[in-house]
Order: C-alpha cells, then structure tokens, then sequence
C-alpha cells in the first residue's frame, strides 16, 4: 500500500537499508544545469551582439533561430520554446541552488561576519555568486517570460523599442550585470569543484582559471554593454517610427514605396510595413 | 657592536572567559617588543609571561606538529608556532578558532570537535577481522601509493580548514575538509576494505561532501598545506559516480 511509504518517509526514515542517493544527484544536476546555463549565455551574447555588426546581421540571426533560412518561413514559435525550455532550466537551477543560500538570518550574518574578517577572495565571491543569482529570480524571469510570450518580436527595431520605449533598459542593465558575474563566478568555481583542469599543478592552475574568468567577464560586460547602448540608441532614433518591423536593406529596394513584406510568418498573412509605423 | 632596533608590536586580543557569566568579549591589546625569529607562540609565550598571567591559549609541541595552537590571527585561521611575528604588521589581532567549544580567551576544544567527526566517519583502517594475523608478514605497498597515502595523511587536526570555511560556520553538522581528506585517505588505503558504497553512507549527504560548496578557505589557510581541493573533488567524483552505478 501506497500509505506504507507516505508513513515511512514522513517519520524522516526510508524502507531500505542504504542512504539515498538524491544529494548526489542533486549536486550533480546542479553543477550541471549550470554549466549549460553558462555557456547558453555566452552562445546568447554572441547573437545578441551581433546588433554591433549593424541592424541586417540582427536581422538575419534573428531569422535564422527562426526557422527562415532552413523553411523560408517564420516560425518565430521556435525561439518561444527555447525561451522556455531555458526558464525551465533556470527555474530547475534556481531550486537547486537555492539549498545552498543562508537560510536564516543567524546564518546570514555569521557568514557576512566570517567573510568580513576572512577578507578570502573565494568566500566573497560566492556571496557575490548568492546576491546575483537571488536578483536572477526575478531579472530572468521577466526577460525570458517577455521573449516567450511576445513570438518574433526580435529585430533591431523590435528589440530596440523594447529596450528603450518600453522601459526595459534599466531591467537589461541589471540582467547584464547580474549574469555575467554569476554565470563567470559559477563557471570558475565548477572548474575548482570537479578539478576539471588541475593538471599536475592545482593551484598554479585555479591562479590561471581566476585570472581567465576576470577576463572573460571583462569581455562580456563590455560587449553587453555596447550591446545595449546601441539597442539604446536605436531605440531613440527609431522613436518617430515606433511598432515598425526592421526590412533589411536588401528587402526594401525590392519593395515598391519602401513598405512592404519582410521576411513572412508562417500561416499568416504577410504584414506590410508602413512608413511612419503603427503609432 | 650594532644595535639592532626592534619594532613595537601591538597585539590585540579576544578576551572571553565563558565560565564567567560577568564576562564580556572584549580586545586587549598588548604592547610588545619584537624579537629576531620571534614566532607568535612566542609572543603569546612574554606576554603571559610578563604582561599578563591570567591570558589562556593552547600549545604544546611549538613545532607544526600537534596542532594545537591554531587560532584567528588577523581573522584568518593560522598556527601561531609558524606564524613569524615579522611577516605580521605592527598590529594585528588574534581571536579563537570559531566553530570549537569556546574554553576561553584563544583556548578551544578541538579535541572534542575531531572525536565527533572520527566517530562519525569511522576514520580508521578498517580490515577484514578474520584476516589479521600478527605473525604474518605486511603486504609490501608500492612506494609511490605510500607516499600519496602519507601526502594526504600529514593533517594534524588543527580545526584551521573548519574554522575557515563558510559552510562549516553556516552549518555545524558539516563534516568540514578534515573528515573529506581523511575520507580521500582511507579511500586509496588498499589496506582498508570499505567500499564506495561504505563511503557513501559516511559523507554522501549535504552534511558530507555533497554540502562544500568550494569556498576554498580550507585548502588556502591550511598550514600543512594540504591539496585540499583536489582531494575533496576526488571524493565528490567518486561520490557523485554512487547516484548512477
């Protein structure tokens, strides 16, 4: 009977003589989740700046996890599913990583007063890895639910106007800040906790991996910053044609009065896209 | 002959007497004439010596070997028998290891804290009963297995790895880097019969090795400077490899 093992487990004992083996799991699927996070959010930057590269390389990069270069038509339904199958891998490592937090204040406060007085670079750094990933709750949420539910939104102007009339900047900026120190914090403290790169000298070799993991949150923090300045700039530019689709140069010398269609979405009929815009 | 001028040190000390219920924690500071190879154990050595009696702190074999004379000097867990007065600036202070039985002033009870985790995670050499025989000659062990075993084996218990880790001081059932060297330790002992699956029911929980979170602070502030991290990310691996076999 199902009510044997509901008794057994809520009198905090198991019906078996070994202890589980969930807590390795766990810390193998939190490491994990991770890793995957981190590295998506490097492959995302990568797109996303690719605005740095000029309106026409957004558009195509945005086309292109579209759908529109492997079926000649939108499917901006793709990037709504990969937003979130990435919520749900955030919400997963959220959970998981949430057991490591303080808990409760007395914990809370012997930690901030160990890591005062133990001024030990590593110990800071992981309370730095507990304040951004708690911002990351909510920063991350809001974007990816934004992505999710707004399909084929993305486009110079799109994302633009989303940036900057819609008042998302200041969201972005935090985002920006918050993931690039979590996500390089995580990334060297992973390489520490599985010794991935120890090679015959450990510590000549987590010297290196610190070093490597400042600069490549150097780099990405100034990429995202770039990034969203022109998004920034864009956006105030673009103001006087706010809700217009971006046409990519190519398209709109095809296009009889510069209006017309861009590149088409599945099962709809194509929009033209109007000087002056939808305001 | 040249005078040689020594500089005035200026120790701060954590007085706390738990006993007392009148007492308050408080600093002391000390002042204090350095002298050539002074270490702080020597320090602590004059100023009980001559400033003051009545200041307790433990120590016995002045050497990196006992490990009984670990404490926070400058907020950093440290022995003070290694711990060279001139590579401290003219002040600094020094508290009692966190974590440990406060006994009082820098004294703490290690001892009590390292029988636990022994107890707890059986930290002996456990061989098949039947097969010890006295008369019987040792297995020969390889030379190269005997020095990795002894590397890792050089750990003296002096509580600096637990008071420096953030984890042990959130959490007080954490096992702390001492009791996962020692697991690494009896782990490639081939003397020692336990299996991973044993191992696993010693340190396979967030209590165990599944709750470091890699702050590092014990592989950085341990004086024997033991490869810390390398040993618990061997036990994790292994213990991790337990969720899927």
């Amino acid at each position: 009977m199902n009510r044997t093992l509901e008794v057994i487990a809520g009198s905090d004992l198991v019906e078996r003589p070994r202890r589980s083996r969930w807590p390795a799991r766990l810390d193998y699927l939190q490491s994990a989740s991770g890793l995957v996070l981190a590295l998506f959010m490097w492959a995302h930057m990568g797109f996303v700046s690719s605005i740095l590269f000029g309106k026409n390389a957004l558009w195509v990069v945005a086309r292109t996890f579209e759908g529109y270069y492997f079926f000649g038509h939108r499917y901006p339904v793709i990037v709504s599913i990969a937003a979130a199958v990435v919520l749900a891998l955030v919400i997963g490592h959220a959970a998981l990583a949430v057991r490591k937090f303080p808990i409760n204040y007395r914990q809370f406060r012997t930690f901030r007063g160990h890591m005062a007085m133990m001024r030990h670079g590593d110990t800071s750094l992981w309370f730095a890895q507990v304040v951004t990933g708690f911002a990351l709750f909510f920063l991350a949420s809001v974007h990816l639910y934004i992505i999710m539910s707004n399909p084929g939104k993305i486009g110079p102007y799109e994302s633009s106007f989303r940036v900057w009339d819609q008042h998302l900047w200041p969201l972005y900026l935090l985002l920006l800040l918050a993931v690039e120190f979590h996500g390089g914090i995580g990334l060297y403290r992973l390489s520490v906790k599985w010794n991935w790169f120890g090679g015959s000298n450990p510590d000549e070799a987590r010297h290196g991996l610190k070093v490597l993991k400042w600069a490549i949150t150097v780099f990405f923090l100034a990429i995202g910053l770039a990034t969203l300045a022109t998004f920034i700039k864009i956006g105030i530019t673009a103001h006087p044609i706010y809700g217009e689709r971006y046409v990519p140069t190519w398209q709109q010398d095809a296009l009889p009065g510069h209006g017309g269609q861009a590149a088409p979405v599945a099962g709809q009929p194509a929009t033209t896209s109007q000087a002056g815009g939808a305001q | 002959m040249n005078e040689v001028k020594h500089r005035k040190l200026k120790i701060s000390v954590l007085r706390y007497n738990p006993q007392d219920p009148e007492s308050v924690p408080h600093m002391q500071t000390y002042e204090l004439e350095e002298a050539d190879g002074m270490t702080l154990f020597i320090a602590l050595n004059e100023i009980r010596e001559k400033l003051d009696p009545s200041l307790q702190f433990d120590y016995v074999c002045r050497a990196g070997i006992c490990g009984s004379c670990a404490m926070l000097v400058n907020g950093r867990p440290a022995l003070t028998c290694r711990q060279l007065t001139k590579d401290l600036g003219d002040e600094f202070t020094l508290a009692p290891l966190p974590v440990f039985e406060l006994i009082g002033d820098l004294s703490v009870n290690t001892g009590k804290w390292m029988r636990g985790m022994s107890e707890r995670l059986e930290t002996w050499v456990h061989a098949k009963e039947q097969e010890i025989d006295l008369r019987r000659i040792e297995e020969p062990m390889d030379p190269e297995l005997a020095e990795k075993l002894y590397e890792v084996d050089r750990c003296i218990e002096c509580g600096c790895c637990v008071a420096g880790c953030g984890t042990a001081r959130m959490r007080e059932d954490f096992v702390g880097a001492v009791g996962l060297n020692k697991i690494a330790r009896f782990k490639i002992d081939p003397r020692d019969t336990r299996s991973d699956d044993d191992f696993y029911e010693l340190v396979g929980d967030d209590d165990g090795v599944f709750g470091c979170m890699s702050l590092l602070g014990c592989h950085d502030v341990c004086p024997k400077q033991l490869p810390l991290q390398t040993q618990i990310a061997y036990v994790r691996r292994k213990m991790v490899a337990m969720a899927f076999s």
